[in-house]
């Protein structure tokens, strides 16, 4: 694949499980698809660099996060990868507000209203900025969750089941949001998902995972297979 | 005033010095040895914890022995202290801070350990994709969330301290104005004649400092909880 964004070529051991994964991703939003259990989630967390692999080499764009020949393995802080994760995970003891802020806070960023101001916007969430999490609704959550990742200005989104929590109500919610985030602000996603219905909507490649492999990379025909979940 | 005599009231400061320094010396300590039994895992680990939690199960006055073979002047530590910086500790009211907080050090580390145990590591991962290192995730999310254990930490060191008699009086004995607190006050009184009255009274004192810390720390760490939940 020319041109791509992000490439892969891992292993990694979980106890029993073994992961060897190896693709590549482009800009768009690349679904990471298979069922419960394949290592969907466990790549995602190797590219964010929360867990490191065993070998192998992570490249983003020209830098290289990830390459166990050089030793080079650069912390999940010093990555700039978005992380939007199932739970959100936003920090309780902080309002909305100080939860969208924290990665322009932590990186030293000079405060850029305009673009807060835009995010906040898409997300619809300008109502909820003095509220702490705990008083949100699920759909609510994940749309701070999203602008918390976006406003740190990443270079990769990383999504992992970002509606699995909502029911589908929620999830008619928010998919528009993460549709407009693909095509408006153009931020490149790996959108972990085991729901085909969902992918349809918002994947424009797919790496199809099962047992720790990829055991396909095309377009959106291969959500049709009947292994899915 | 309230009816306690000048040496009363030198005790009562004394106590309360000893105690709030001892605290806060051990503070900084307490949360990183905290911090490192919640969050690593490392060869000899169990080795740190026992250390730790020794003078929690050690005859106090073994505790108070130890300190004065390597903290007097002529001990190892003590020695070097005195040569290199002029500090001593042996007999002095820095000694009884040093006696004090080592017997508080356990009772803090314990406290503040659950507490960060109880927070939810993912939002740790978090902070980090959000481009915060190792220490700001400690001074962002760890610590806030910890708070409450935090202080209920600082309390029992800090109660545990104002109370402490059998290390403190074998490592810096029981010098009136220097290292005579409360507890070491009321045990002299007790062994003179006709020292109960007074001995009453410095005992009353004891009982309001100690209720006053609990309450004190209840309504910190119920203000740290509500924060959590918001309003």
């Amino acid at each position: 694949m020319v041109n791509s964004l992000l490439s892969l070529d891992v292993e990694k051991r979980l106890g029993e499980f073994q992961l060897a994964a190896k693709f590549e991703a482009a800009g768009g939003a690349t679904a990471l698809f298979g069922p419960s259990g394949a290592g969907k989630s466990t790549i995602a967390n190797l590219v964010a660099g929360l867990i490191r692999p065993d070998r192998g080499r992570i490249m983003l764009d020209d830098t290289v996060l990830f390459d166990a020949a050089t030793r080079i393995d650069v912390p999940p802080h010093k990555r700039r990868i978005g992380y939007v994760f199932q739970e959100g995970r936003l920090f309780p003891h902080m309002s909305v507000r100080r939860n969208l802020d924290y990665g322009r806070r932590m990186s030293g960023h000079l405060r850029d209203d305009a673009e807060a101001g835009r995010v906040v916007a898409m997300l619809d969430i300008g109502h909820l900025l003095d509220r702490r999490p705990g008083k949100l609704s699920g759909g609510e959550r994940q749309r701070v969750a999203i602008g918390r990742a976006l406003l740190m200005q990443p270079r990769l989104l990383l999504l992992d089941e970002p509606l699995a929590s909502l029911d589908a109500d929620r999830k008619d919610e928010i998919l528009p949001y993460l549709l407009r985030l693909r095509d408006e602000a153009k931020v490149p996603m790996l959108y972990v998902s085991h729901s085909p219905a969902e992918l349809k909507r918002v994947a424009t490649a797919v790496v199809r995972i099962a047992r720790g492999q990829v055991a396909a990379q095309g377009g959106l025909e291969l959500l049709a297979t009947n292994d899915s979940a | 005033m309230f009816g306690l005599t000048p040496d009363e009231w030198t005790a009562i400061e004394l106590s309360l010095r000893i105690a709030i320094v001892a605290t806060i010396v051990a503070l900084p300590f307490g949360l990183a040895i905290a911090w490192v039994l919640a969050r690593k895992e490392f060869w000899g680990k169990s080795i740190v914890d026992g250390v730790v939690h020794l003078p929690l199960v050690l005859p106090p006055v073994v505790t108070g022995y130890l300190l004065l073979i390597w903290f007097g002047r002529k001990g190892p530590i003590g020695a070097f202290l005195e040569h290199t910086f002029g500090i001593v500790l042996a007999f002095r009211w820095t000694g009884a801070v040093l006696s004090c907080g080592v017997m508080g050090f356990p009772l803090m580390v314990r406290a503040v350990r659950l507490a960060i145990e109880a927070i939810d590591r993912r939002l740790e991962d978090a902070a980090a994709t959000l481009g915060a290192g190792r220490v700001w995730v400690f001074a962002t999310v760890t610590l806030p969330l910890a708070l409450p254990g935090v202080i209920a930490g600082m309390v029992l060191c800090f109660a545990k301290a104002l109370g402490e008699f059998g290390a403190t009086i074998t490592f810096v004995s029981n010098i009136p104005g220097e290292t005579q607190t409360i507890s070491a006050a009321i045990y002299t009184l007790t062994n003179v004649p006709g020292g109960d009255a007074a001995a009453g009274r410095l005992v009353l004192v004891a009982i309001v400092i100690s209720l006053t810390a609990l309450i004190v720390s209840e309504w910190f760490a119920r203000r740290a909880g509500l924060r959590f939940h918001g309003e």
